[in-house]
C-alpha cells in the first residue's frame, strides 16, 4: 500500500445478505472493489469477492516443523553430544523422553510464528493508526469501498447508481 | 422473518437483539463508572492480593521453613495449589479450542471470559513451583541457557522440566489465542470511545479495520490456534500428572494418571467458569448472552467429567487391590482410612456424589444450585490433589519417618491470596475489555437469536401467517 492519500467512495449496508448481493452485482458489472469491511466475519463472502484462501496455515506447518526439529535436535545435541550424562541407566540419547518437549516446541513455534505473521501481513501492530472509513463498521454497518482517486465524474455517478440500486443506506466520500 | 431452523438448536441470544444492541450491551460495562458492588468486591480482592504479596515476601525472606512442609511431606499445600490452579486453567482453552473444533455455538457466550480466566489461573499456578524452589532469584536455572557451568544443560528426561516447557508454552499460546480474538472487539470499543480512552484502545486494537481479507486470515488463524491448543491443553495436564506418575512412590506410580488428571482438570475448570459466569452475568447484566442454556450445557460437561473422575477413583482402588503388591495396597488403604481419611471422603463426596445431582434438568438449569455445586466441586478438586500429595507422602517406606502435615499461616495466606489475585485480575479485565466476544456473538445471531429460532420466533411466525390470512379473508 502506498503512503499517499487515497480518495475513497464507500457505501454502508444494514445487513450481511444485502452486502453479499451487492458484492455479487459489483463483480458482475466489473466494478473494481477496493475492500469490504464488516463487524464480523461474513461467511460465504470470500468466494463472491474473489478472495483466495489464506495461506497462513501452510506457514503454520512450516513453523511447527521448524520448532519440532529445533527442539529435538537441540536436546539430542545437549544430552548426547555436548555433555553426555547417564540418567538412571538410560541411554545417552533417550528419544522417548524427548517427545513431550518436542511437541511443546512444535506448538510454541507454530503459534507464535503464525500470530506474528498474521499481524505483519495485515499491517497491524500496537500504535498503528487504523484507516477507518466509518466508526459504525465495527458496530452494525457493512461497507463496500471503491478507490476513486483517479476516477472520472462519469464513473463516479455509475458507482453512486450502483450503491443506490443495491440498497446502500448511506454513501460517502472520504480521503484516507 | 424466521428461517427454517432445526428445532434441536437452542436459543443462545435472547431479547430480540440487533447488531447495534449487541455492541451496546457488551461494550457498556467497560464504559460506565464502576458500580458500588464492583468497588467493594475489588477492594476485597485487592486486600487478599496484598496478603498474598506479604506472605510470598515473608517466605522468600525467611525461607521455606516457614511452611508446614517437612522432610517426609515435602510437597504439600504448595504443589496441591499448583495442580489445582493449573486444572482450573484448562477450561478456557477447552471451551475456546475444542468446542470451536466441534462447532458448538454456545461457546461464544463464555469463551472470552473463560480464556481470560485460564490465563489468570495459570498466573496463579505458576507462582507455586517457583516459590517452592526456595531461591526464587535462581528460578531461571530451569531453562536450558548457555551458562558458565560447562555449559551444563538441564535434564531433558525429567517430567518436572517437561512441565516447565508445557506450562510456559500453554501460557503464551493461551495469551496469543485470547488476545487475537479480542482485537476486533477492542476495535469496537475504540470506535465508540472518545479522548484518552480512544487513544488507549487505538494502541490495544493494533489498527484493526474489519477488512474482509483480515477477517479471513483471522478466522484461519483462530482455527489453527484452536487445532494446536487442543492437543496442547491435553498435554499440559498429562505432563503435570507425569510429575507423579513417573516417580516410584506407591499411589503415584499409576498409568491411569494422565486421563484422570485431564478429566479432573476439565471438571474443575468448568466449575470455576460456572462460579465466575453466574456472578458476571448478574453483575454486568449479561443474562441475555450467557443464558440458562449455556449454564445447562456446562453443567452437562461437569456431570460427564465428574463421573469420569469417579470411575478413575474406583479403578485406582481396584487396581491397587488386584496388583497384589502390598505397598500399593497399603498406600490406597491409607488413602481411604489413614490419617487424612476426611480429605478422601470430602473428595469422594464433592467430586463424585454431588455432581450427580446435575442429572436432574431442574437442578442443571437452576442458578443457585449451579453456583453452589460449582463451589463444592472446586473444594472437592482441591481435596483430590491434597489426597494424592499429602496422604501418599505422609506414610512412606520407613515407618520411623512417618509424619503429619499441617499448614502454617504463611501457606494459608499464599493460597487465599492467589484466589484474591485471580479475582483482582479478572475484575480489572471486566473493566478493560468486553467479557463476551462481540464479533462472535454477532456472527451467530441469525442462527441462535430468539427472533430467528425457538418458541418466540415460532410464535411471531404464526402471528405473521395469521395476519396474512386475515388480510386475505378480508379481501375475499
Amino acid at each position: 500500500m502506498s503512503a499517499e492519500s487515497k480518495k475513497v467512495l464507500y457505501g454502508l449496508y444494514n445487513d450481511e445478505e444485502e452486502l453479499k448481493n451487492a458484492v455479487k452485482t459489483a463483480r458482475q458489472s466489473h466494478l473494481d472493489i477496493m475492500d469490504v469491511y464488516s463487524p464480523f466475519p461474513v461467511h460465504g463472502l470470500d468466494p463472491i469477492l474473489g478472495l483466495r484462501e489464506s495461506r497462513l496455515h501452510i506457514l503454520g506447518f512450516v513453523y511447527g516443523a521448524t520448532g519440532a526439529l529445533f527442539g529435538f535436535l537441540f536436546m539430542s545435541w545437549a544430552l548426547a553430544k555436548d555433555w553426555p550424562i547417564l540418567f538412571g541407566g538410560k541411554p545417552y540419547w533417550p528419544v522417548p523422553s524427548f517427545i513431550p518437549i518436542t511437541f511443546e516446541m512444535t506448538v510454541l513455534f507454530a503459534a507464535w510464528g503464525m500470530t506474528i505473521t498474521f499481524y505483519t501481513i495485515c499491517g497491524m501492530w500496537p500504535g498503528v493508526k487504523a484507516k477507518i472509513l466509518d466508526n459504525r463498521i465495527s458496530d452494525d454497518k457493512f461497507c463496500i469501498a471503491f478507490d476513486v482517486t483517479e476516477t472520472e465524474q462519469r464513473s463516479m455517478s455509475q458507482l453512486k447508481d450502483f450503491f443506490k440500486k443495491t440498497g446502500a443506506v448511506e454513501v460517502h466520500e472520504k480521503t484516507l | 422473518m424466521s428461517h427454517p431452523v432445526a428445532p434441536v438448536r437452542h436459543v443462545l441470544i435472547e431479547g430480540n437483539k440487533s447488531y447495534h444492541q449487541i455492541s451496546e450491551d457488551l461494550s457498556v460495562p467497560t464504559e460506565r463508572a464502576p458500580s458500588r458492588e464492583w468497588i467493594l468486591a475489588f477492594s476485597i480482592a485487592s486486600a487478599f492480593t496484598a496478603l498474598y504479596v506479604f506472605a510470598v515476601v515473608w517466605t522468600i525472606w525467611k525461607g521455606i521453613g516457614e511452611w508446614g512442609a517437612n522432610r517426609t511431606i515435602n510437597w504439600a499445600w504448595d504443589i496441591t495449589n499448583f495442580v489445582w490452579w493449573i486444572g482450573i486453567g484448562h477450561a478456557g482453552t477447552l471451551i475456546s479450542a475444542i468446542l470451536l473444533l466441534f462447532r458448538q455455538r454456545w461457546r461464544t457466550g463464555v469463551n472470552r471470559a473463560a480464556e481470560a480466566m485460564t490465563i489468570f489461573a495459570v498466573i496463579c499456578a505458576g507462582q507455586f513451583p517457583l516459590i517452592h524452589m526456595g531461591r526464587l532469584w535462581l528460578a531461571f536455572f530451569i531453562f536450558p541457557f548457555p551458562n558458565t557451568r560447562g555449559p551444563l544443560w538441564v535434564n531433558f528426561n525429567s517430567p518436572l522440566l517437561w512441565d516447565v516447557f508445557a506450562i510456559s508454552t500453554y501460557f503464551s499460546v493461551s495469551v496469543l489465542f485470547w488476545y487475537t480474538g479480542l482485537v476486533p472487539d477492542l476495535a469496537t470499543v475504540r470506535d465508540r470511545a472518545i479522548g484518552f480512552r480512544k487513544k488507549m484502545y487505538e494502541i490495544f486494537s493494533f489498527g484493526w479495520t474489519g477488512s474482509a481479507k483480515h477477517w479471513q486470515r483471522w478466522e484461519s488463524l483462530s482455527l489453527i490456534l484452536a487445532g494446536l491448543s487442543t492437543p496442547l491443553v491435553l498435554s499440559v495436564h498429562t505432563i503435570v500428572s507425569f510429575d507423579f506418575a513417573t516417580s516410584v512412590i506407591p499411589g503415584w506410580h499409576t498409568t491411569i494418571f494422565p486421563p484422570y488428571f485431564v478429566a479432573g482438570a476439565i471438571f474443575s475448570g468448568f466449575a470455576m467458569v460456572q462460579t465466575l459466569m453466574v456472578i458476571t452475568r448478574k453483575v454486568l447484566k449479561l443474562e441475555e448472552y450467557i443464558t440458562i442454556n449455556h449454564i445447562d450445557s456446562m453443567n452437562k460437561v461437569i456431570v460427564l467429567t465428574g463421573t469420569i473422575v469417579g470411575v478413575a477413583y474406583l479403578t485406582e482402588l481396584f487396581i491397587a487391590w488386584y496388583s497384589g503388591y502390598i505397598y500399593e495396597q497399603f498406600a490406597f488403604y491409607n488413602r481411604v482410612f489413614g490419617v487424612y481419611w476426611w480429605s478422601y471422603f470430602g473428595m469422594m463426596f464433592c467430586n463424585v456424589v454431588s455432581p450427580q445431582l446435575f442429572w436432574s434438568r431442574r437442578i442443571r438449569r437452576s442458578i443457585w444450585w449451579t453456583f453452589f455445586l460449582s463451589i463444592v466441586v472446586n473444594i472437592g478438586m482441591w481435596f483430590e490433589r491434597f489426597v494424592i500429595i499429602a496422604t501418599t507422602l505422609a506414610r512412606d517406606y520407613l515407618p520411623s519417618s512417618w509424619s503429619y502435615y499441617r499448614p502454617t499461616w504463611v501457606e494459608i495466606s499464599i493460597f487465599t491470596g492467589t484466589i484474591g489475585l485471580f479475582f483482582f485480575l479478572f475484575m480489572i479485565f471486566t473493566r478493560l475489555a468486553p467479557v463476551v466476544a462481540i464479533a462472535e456473538v454477532k456472527a451467530i445471531l441469525k442462527v441462535a437469536g430468539d427472533q430467528y429460532i425457538g418458541p418466540k420466533a415460532q410464535k411471531r411466525a404464526h402471528q405473521q401467517v395469521e395476519q396474512v390470512t386475515e388480510k386475505q379473508q378480508e379481501k375475499l
